[in-house]
């Protein structure tokens, strides 16, 4: 369930990617950041499915609840890391713009007083 | 167990490469090198994107071990230390899925670069569509 979960993560910030307008929001990242992990899930579903054989098909339904509980805390994850990298980047200029109006604000109503 | 640390180590090595290929084609570019034939897509904007694969899914599969109790905050951070059998089995996965993991990874980028210089170089297709 963690590996479709991030697939369809990974697929669904690709769709979005290609139809962006600019390169802005720096989806490639979240989108290559999502293909990595699916990938490298995909080999621990291999090396599980050698080891379970047709067992790995049908899993207990705790342990699908967890794996997708799991799943969607890793596209959370990924979306955090990929909003703060934006947030730091910031390739539009509002975090500075925000910033510096606020300190503008403080050191006007500094000069008031 | 710790499958992702082999990815980790590879994305450590492979950004430190981005960064001097980086430097070198800035270099090139300065001198106004014309022997040296520019790129379609720079090799350091190519490696970029390795590092963004590996970097990126070796963070989310550290969350998915510290979701497993497999990774911990305190050394020696991996509870598989604890124990000489659960430290061979690991460092058997790491042999086995974490190479493959890193192996797949490199691939699918290798392709992914040349698709993407294919993408870039081949001529506009006007009126075309599927």
């Amino acid at each position: 369930m963690t590996l479709l979960i991030t697939v369809f993560a990974a697929v669904a910030v690709t769709v979005k990617w290609y139809n962006r307008k600019n390169d802005d929001m720096r989806l490639g990242s979240l989108a290559l950041m999502y293909w990595g992990a699916s990938l490298m899930w995909f080999v621990d579903a291999i090396a599980e499915y050698i080891e379970l054989e047709a067992e790995f098909f049908a899993p207990e339904a705790a342990d699908m609840l967890n794996d997708s509980f799991l799943g969607l805390s890793v596209v959370a994850l990924g979306l955090v890391i990929w909003v703060v990298r934006l947030l730091i980047a910031d390739p539009k200029g509002v975090v500075k713009k925000a910033i510096g109006r606020g300190t503008a604000t403080a050191e006007a109503e500094t000069g008031k007083e | 167990m710790a499958c992702f640390t082999v990815s980790l180590a590879e994305a450590i090595v492979v950004k430190v490469v981005q960064k001097r290929v980086a430097k070198k084609e800035k270099l090139a570019e300065e001198k106004h090198d014309a022997s040296v034939e520019k790129p379609l897509i720079p090799m350091s904007t190519r490696l970029g994107w390795l590092t963004k694969l590996l970097f990126g899914g070796s963070a989310l599969l550290a969350f998915e071990h510290v979701w497993h109790g497999e990774v911990v905050p305190w050394f020696p951070f991996l509870t598989a230390m604890n124990d000489s059998a659960d430290a061979v089995e690991m460092l058997q996965e790491i042999g086995t899925v974490g190479v493959g993991m890193a192996a797949l990874v490199t691939a699918v980028w290798f392709v992914m670069s040349k698709t993407a210089l294919y993408i870039v170089g081949r001529p506009e297709l006007k009126g075309s569509r599927m």
